[in-house]
C-alpha cells in the first residue's frame, strides 16, 4: 500500500490537475470538460475506492462550479460513502450534499450509512453525517435517524451537539412527530451555558416561532432570561427575533421586554443588535410610544451616517414605523428627500418609497410635483420608479387620496411627456377609467387629451402609443366638453397617425368618427332644433352655424385656415374652403381613403363605416351649402335624423360595468328571454350581425339604419326604425342597470357587500333594489360647474371589494408541526390540575392535529409514549377526545375536519382575546387563575 | 436561515456556490448569472444590499461584499440580521485570510474542498453555528488531519497502478 500521504497528493493533484487544465484552456473550455467526464465516467466504475473516490471529487467539482450534471453518479457515491477511510467519507458526503434530492432514487439506501457514521466515535465523521443529514433528509430518513438526533442533542461533545441541533430544525421539518421525541431536549439546551450552543438553539427556536409563534409562547420565560443575561450579540439578535414573534400575540410579554430591549438599545455599541432592537421595538411594539420615540431617535443616528449600509437599513426601519407612526417619517422628511438623489439604487427606492408613505390628500399635488421633477433628472429606471410609484400611490382605492381630479388628470398628461416615460399602459388605463368613474372631470380630460393629441412628435414614441390611444379615446367620447372638435378631429386624422399600430389607430378613426358626428350634430340639428329654417338658411356658412351654437369666435375659423396649412393638398382639391364642414368631410375622405385597403380588418371596417357615412350625409351638406334656402327642406331634414341618430348612439354613455354585476340581478318576472329574443329578430330582420365591438355596435347599425333612410319606402322603414330604436331604449332603460353611470355621491358611501359574501345570496332582491335605486337616480341629470372644492363623484364597482377581501382568506398553517409542538409543551409544562374545561378543549383543537397524523403511523405512538412522561392521565383524556372526534367524521374528511379546527381556533381566539380583558381587570383574580391557559403566568 | 453563499469573481465565474435547499442545476446556474448581473452594475461605495426578491423568491435579502476580485455573496431570510451577515462574510474572509495567508482569488480556486469545509464548519443547514475563526481553523486542520491519515482500520487495496499511469 502506497503511503497515505502519497496518496493524498495524488488525489490533490488530480482535481487540481483539472483545475489547471480548465484554467490553461482560453477558447476549448467546454471540450476540455467533457473529455473530463468521458474519464470521470470511466473512473467511477472502478473497484478501486481512491480512483473512485477521486472522480466523484473532480465531478463534484465540476458539477458545483461548472454546473454539469452528476446524477449518474448517485450509486457510485453510495458506495465510497461506505468506505472506511475519512477522506473518502468526506468526499462522498460532499457530492450526496450537492446531488441528492427527494426524488433520487438511492435515496433510501443511505439511511444505514447515516446510522452508522453518526454513532461513529470520530466526531468530525459525525459531524459530515449531520451536515449531510441538514441537507437531504426528507420523511423517512427523518424519521428513521430522528433516535440518533436525539442522542447527539445531549452529546458532550459540543461541537457534535450544536450541530445536532441545527439538523433538528430539518428533522422537524420533515417529520413532525420527531418533535415528540426530540422537542424536549432541546429546550433543554436552551439553560446551556455554552453560547455556541445557545446560538445554535435559540437560531432554530428563531425559524420554529417564523412559521408558528403562538406554540412556542410557554417559552417565553427562557427566552427572556436569555434576553436579559446574555452578552453575545449573535445570541441576542436571534432571541430579539424570537420576540417580535411572540410579543404581538400576549401583550403582558410585550409590556414585560419593552424595558430591556430599551436598554440594549441604548447601550449596546454593536449596530446589528442596534438595527435588531430597532426593529423589533418598531415592527412588534409599535404602541409603547416611549420605545418608539428612541428607536426612531436611534434610526435618525443611522440616516445621517456615512455608512450607506446603516442609511439603507434606517430607511428600512422608518418604513416599517411609518404604517403606524407617521411623524417618524415627518420629522426625518428632508433626509428622506435628499436620499432620493442618493448613488445607491437601493436607497433612492427605499427613500421613494417613504415619500409615497407620506402622501396624503392634503400635500399629494406638492409632492407629485416634487417628484416628477426628480424624474425628470433621474435615470430611466430610477425616473420609471418613480412614475410607477406615483401612479400606483394616486390610484390606490380608487383615487381616494385624489381630491383635484383635473389636477390629476394634467398630472397624468405630463408624466407621459417625461423622456422616460414607459409607463404608458398604467397611464392609459388610469385616463380611461378616470373618464369613466368621475364625471366632472371630463372637460379636463378632453383637454389633456387634446393637447396630447395634437403633439405630432409624440406619435414617434412607442412608449407613448398606449397613452394616445386612451387620449383618442376620451377625445371621441367626450368630445362634447372639447372646446374645438375641429382642431380635434385634425389631431386624429394626421398623417404621422401611421406611425401608430393598427389596433390604436383604429381606435382614432373610431373617435373620429365620433368628433364628425358630433360637428355635424352640432352644426344641422341642433342649430335647426332651435331655429329651424335659420340654421339652413345659415348652412352656407356652416361654420357660423357651429361657431354660433357653440359659442366659438372667429377660431374656429381660423382652424379651418390651419386645415389649409396643414394640409395644403386637401384644401386645394376642396371646392370650397370656407366651409369647415366640407373641408372636415374632405379631410376625412383624403385621409382615410387609402385605409379603405388596409390589411388590418379593424382598421378598414371602421374606416369604412366612416367613409359610408361621410358619402351619406356629403351630398346633403353640399346641397344645403349651395342652395341657400327651399328644397333643402325635404332631404335636409333626413340627413338631420340621421345625424340625430347617430349622435344619440353615441352620447349614450359608457360606464364601468362591475363582472358580478349579471349574476346580482335576479331575473325578472315576467321576463321571457326568448319572446324578446324573437322580437330582436324581426327587429334586425336584414341587418347583418353588428360587430362585436361596443363602440362599433351603434355605429354600424346605426349607420344601416341609416342607409335606409335614403330609400324611398321611407315611411314604413322609418317607422321600423323607430320601433326598433324605442326597443332598443327600453331595452337599455330596464338593462341600464348593469351600467353603473358615473353619478350620484350615495355610490361613495354605500359600500357594496361583496359579491361573493354568503350572506348576500340570501337577499339578492335587496340588492338588485339597490342597484335600481342608483340608475334612477343617476337618470337625473346632475349639472353642476365644477368648483374644484368638493371631491368629485368617483363610480364605485363591487369587484374592488371582493379583491379585498379574498386577500384576508387566512393562510395555512404548517399544522402538524405546530400541533405536535403545542402537544409536546403543553405535555412538558406542568399543568395545573384546577385547569378549566374550556381551556383543555381549545387545546385539544391543537392535538388532535397532532394527533390526525399520529393515526397514519402507529410507530410514533409507542415512540412517544416512551417519552412521556407524568402526565399520561392527562393524555390519554386527549386521546379519547381525538378519538371521539375521529369517529365521527369519516376517515378521509380531512378537509371537513379542518374546518372544524379553524372553526375552534377563531372561537378560541376569540375567547382568548376576551380573556386577556378580563385579566387587565386585576379585581377579578379568581376568575383569571381559572382560565390561565396558554401561557403560564411566569412574567408577572 | 441562510439560503446560500456565492463567491463569484468579477468577470461572473462562480469561484463558490452553496446552496442550503436543493436547487436543480439550471436554477443555479440562472441565479448566479443573475446575482452577478445586478452586482457587476454597481458602483462602488454603495451599500452592500441588493434587493433579492425578483431573483430568489419571497422573503430573501443579499448581502454583498466586494474584495479584489471576488464577490463574496449570502442570501438569506427574514431571520437572519443584515448587518450581522456582513459581519459573517467578514468572518469568512478572514478564516480564508488566516488559512493561506493573503488569500487571493488562486487560493479559492484551487482549494475547492477545503473551502467546503471552512464553510461546512460556519454553517450548518442553514444555520450560523460558529463564528470564531480560531476555532474554524483548529477544526479545519483536525479534519485535514484526518483526511491525511489512514484509518486505523484501513488497509486500502493496493491498487495504485490506475492513477499512476495517468
Amino acid at each position: 500500500m502506497s503511503g497515505p500521504s502519497l496518496m493524498d497528493s495524488l488525489f490533490q493533484r488530480s482535481l487540481e490537475d483539472i483545475i489547471k487544465g480548465l484554467r490553461q484552456q482560453l477558447i476549448g473550455e467546454q471540450a476540455f470538460i467533457s473529455k473530463a467526464l468521458e474519464e470521470i465516467r470511466k473512473e467511477i466504475k472502478s473497484t478501486d475506492l481512491s480512483t473512485k473516490s477521486t472522480a466523484l471529487l473532480k465531478l463534484s467539482y465540476l458539477s458545483n462550479l461548472h454546473f454539469h450534471d452528476m446524477s449518474f453518479a448517485a450509486f457510485h457515491a453510495l458506495e465510497v460513502l461506505s468506505s472506511p477511510r475519512f477522506s473518502h467519507k468526506k468526499i462522498a458526503y460532499h457530492a450526496i450534499s450537492l446531488s441528492f434530492h427527494d426524488s433520487t432514487p438511492v435515496l433510501l439506501l443511505i439511511t444505514n450509512h447515516l446510522r452508522k457514521d453518526l454513532n461513529s466515535t470520530n466526531e468530525f465523521e459525525v459531524s459530515l453525517s449531520l451536515q449531510c443529514l441538514s441537507r437531504i433528509a426528507n420523511v423517512d430518513l427523518a424519521r428513521d435517524l430522528t433516535p440518533e438526533v436525539f442522542a447527539l442533542l445531549s452529546s458532550n461533545k459540543l461541537y457534535l451537539r450544536k450541530r445536532a441541533v441545527a439538523v433538528v430544525l430539518r428533522v422537524f421539518e420533515k417529520y413532525p412527530d420527531s418533535v415528540r421525541v426530540c422537542f424536549k431536549r432541546l429546550v433543554e439546551n436552551l439553560e446551556n451555558s455554552d453560547p455556541q450552543i445557545l446560538s445554535a438553539v435559540v437560531g432554530v427556536f428563531s425559524e420554529l416561532a417564523c412559521k408558528d409563534p403562538r406554540s412556542y409562547l410557554p417559552l417565553a420565560p427562557e427566552f427572556y432570561k436569555i434576553l436579559v443575561d446574555s452578552k453575545n450579540n449573535w445570541i441576542s439578535i436571534k432571541v430579539l427575533k424570537i420576540f417580535s414573534k411572540l410579543a404581538p400575540l400576549e401583550p403582558r410579554l410585550a409590556k414585560r421586554v419593552v424595558e430591556p430591549i430599551c436598554d440594549l438599545l441604548r447601550n449596546t455599541a454593536a449596530k446589528s443588535l442596534l438595527f435588531e432592537c430597532i426593529r423589533t421595538v418598531v415592527t412588534s411594539l409599535s404602541e409603547y410610544e416611549s420605545a418608539v420615540r428612541l428607536a426612531v431617535g436611534k434610526v435618525r443616528e443611522f440616516l445621517v451616517d456615512e455608512d450607506p449600509n446603516l442609511k439603507y437599513l434606517g430607511l428600512q426601519a422608518l418604513r416599517i414605523v411609518a404604517e403606524k407612526h407617521l411623524w417618524a417619517v415627518s420629522e426625518n422628511k428632508e433626509v428622506v428627500i435628499k436620499s432620493l438623489s442618493d448613488a445607491d439604487p437601493n436607497i433612492k427606492i427605499e427613500s421613494l418609497r417613504l415619500v409615497m408613505a407620506m402622501v396624503s390628500e392634503h400635500n399629494v399635488s406638492e409632492i407629485s410635483r416634487v417628484l416628477v421633477n426628480y424624474a425628470l433628472k433621474s435615470d430611466p429606471v430610477f425616473c420609471n420608479e418613480i412614475l410607477g410609484s406615483i401612479l400606483s400611490t394616486c390610484s390606490r382605492n380608487l383615487y381616494e387620496i385624489i381630491v383635484d381630479f383635473d389636477w390629476y388628470v394634467s398630472l397624468l398628461g405630463e408624466m407621459s411627456r417625461i423622456p422616460h416615460c414607459q409607463m404608458g399602459e398604467e397611464i392609459e388605463n388610469q385616463l380611461i377609467d378616470i373618464g369613466l368613474r368621475v364625471k366632472d372631470v371630463r372637460p379636463e380630460l378632453v383637454r389633456v387629451a387634446r393637447d396630447l393629441l395634437i403633439d405630432p412628435a409624440l406619435l414617434g414614441n412607442s412608449f407613448l402609443h398606449s397613452v394616445l390611444s386612451a387620449a383618442a379615446w376620451a377625445s371621441g367620447e367626450y368630445v362634447e366638453f372639447s372646446r374645438n372638435p375641429l382642431e380635434l378631429m385634425e389631431a386624429l386624422l394626421q398623417p404621422r397617425t401611421s406611425l401608430l399600430p393598427s389596433s390604436i389607430r383604429a381606435v382614432y378613426i373610431q373617435s373620429a368618427f365620433k368628433v364628425l358626428v358630433f360637428c355635424l350634430h352640432t352644426c344641422f340639428v341642433q342649430g335647426g332644433s332651435i331655429v329651424p329654417s335659420a340654421s339652413l338658411n345659415n348652412l352656407p356658412a356652416g361654420v357660423s352655424a357651429s361657431v354660433s351654437y357653440e359659442s366659438f369666435d372667429e377660431i374656429s375659423v381660423e382652424n379651418g385656415a390651419d386645415v389649409t396649412v396643414v394640409h395644403g393638398q386637401t384644401c386645394a382639391s376642396a371646392p370650397i374652403t370656407k366651409e369647415s364642414i366640407v373641408n372636415l368631410l374632405n379631410l376625412v375622405e383624403l385621409a382615410l381613403g387609402p385605409l379603405l385597403g388596409s390589411h388590418d380588418v379593424e382598421v378598414q371596417e371602421r374606416v369604412r363605416n366612416l367613409l359610408g357615412f361621410v358619402d351619406l350625409t356629403k351630398p346633403e351638406v353640399l346641397n344645403s351649402a349651395v342652395q341657400e334656402k327651399d328644397d333643402s327642406e325635404g332631404k335636409g331634414v333626413e340627413t338631420s335624423k340621421v345625424i340625430k341618430l347617430m349622435h344619440d348612439a353615441f352620447s349614450k354613455e359608457l360606464g364601468p360595468v362591475s363582472l358580478s354585476a349579471q349574476g346580482k340581478v335576479s331575473l325578472p318576472d315576467g321576463l321571457v328571454l326568448k319572446e324578446n329574443l324573437g322580437d330582436l329578430e324581426m327587429v334586425c330582420g336584414d341587418l347583418e350581425p353588428p360587430s362585436s365591438n361596443t363602440f362599433s355596435f351603434g355605429s354600424s347599425y346605426e349607420e344601416k339604419d341609416g342607409l335606409s333612410f335614403s330609400n324611398p319606402q321611407i315611411k314604413e322603414d322609418s317607422e321600423q326604425t323607430n320601433e326598433s330604436t324605442s326597443l332598443l331604449a327600453e331595452h337599455r332603460k330596464r338593462h341600464g342597470l348593469y351600467y353603473l353611470p358615473s353619478g350620484k355621491s350615495e355610490l361613495v358611501s354605500n359600500d357594496y357587500p361583496p359579491a361573493n359574501d354568503p350572506t348576500l345570496q340570501g337577499d339578492i332582491d335587496d340588492n338588485a333594489d339597490n342597484l335600481v335605486k342608483i340608475t334612477a337616480e343617476s337618470l337625473v341629470p346632475k349639472r353642476k360647474p365644477n368648483h374644484g372644492k368638493p371631491r368629485p363623484v368617483v363610480v364605485k364597482l363591487d369587484e374592488v371589494d371582493e379583491k379585498h377581501v379574498a386577500m384576508k382568506k387566512p393562510e395555512s398553517r404548517d399544522d402538524s408541526l405546530s400541533g405536535a409542538v403545542r402537544d409536546v409543551l403543553f405535555g412538558c409544562e406542568d399543568v395545573p390540575p384546577t385547569l378549566s374545561q374550556s381551556n383543555l378543549s381549545n387545546k385539544l383543537s391543537s392535538k388532535r392535529k397532532g394527533k390526525e397524523k399520529q393515526h397514519t403511523d402507529p410507530h410514533v405512538e409507542s415512540k412517544e409514549n416512551v417519552i412521556d412522561d407524568g402526565n399520561s392521565s392527562l393524555r390519554r383524556k386527549d386521546r379519547s377526545h381525538g378519538k371521539e372526534r375521529r369517529h365521527r367524521s369519516p376517515r378521509k374528511k380531512n378537509v371537513e375536519e379542518r374546518k372544524e379546527t379553524n372553526q375552534k381556533e377563531k372561537e378560541k381566539s376569540r375567547r382568548h382575546h376576551a380573556r386577556h380583558k378580563s385579566r387587565q381587570r386585576a379585581e377579578e383574580p379568581l376568575k383569571v387563575s381559572a382560565q390561565t391557559p396558554v401561557i403560564p403566568d411566569f412574567l408577572l | 436561515m441562510i439560503k446560500a453563499v456565492m463567491v463569484i469573481n468579477t468577470q461572473g465565474k462562480p469561484r463558490l456556490a452553496k446552496f442550503f435547499e436543493y436547487l436543480p442545476l439550471e436554477k443555479q446556474q440562472e441565479l448566479i448569472r443573475n446575482v452577478f448581473g445586478v452586482l457587476c452594475s454597481r458602483p462602488e461605495n454603495v451599500s452592500n444590499f441588493v434587493e433579492a426578491e425578483s431573483i430568489f423568491g419571497p422573503d430573501s435579502r443579499l448581502v454583498y461584499k466586494h474584495f479584489a476580485t471576488l464577490y463574496v455573496i449570502f442570501v438569506f431570510d427574514s431571520s437572519e440580521n443584515e448587518l450581522a451577515m456582513l459581519d459573517l462574510i467578514q468572518v469568512l474572509v478572514e478564516t480564508l485570510d488566516r488559512c493561506f495567508k493573503n488569500v487571493c482569488e488562486l487560493d479559492i480556486v484551487f482549494n475547492y474542498s477545503k473551502i467546503h469545509t471552512i464553510l461546512d464548519d460556519i454553517i450548518c443547514g442553514g444555520q450560523v453555528l460558529e463564528t470564531r475563526s480560531t476555532e474554524i481553523m483548529r477544526a479545519v486542520e483536525e479534519i485535514s488531519k484526518l483526511e491525511a491519515a489512514p484509518n486505523a482500520i484501513t488497509l486500502i487495496p493496493k491498487s495504485s497502478s490506475g492513477w499512476l499511469s495517468r
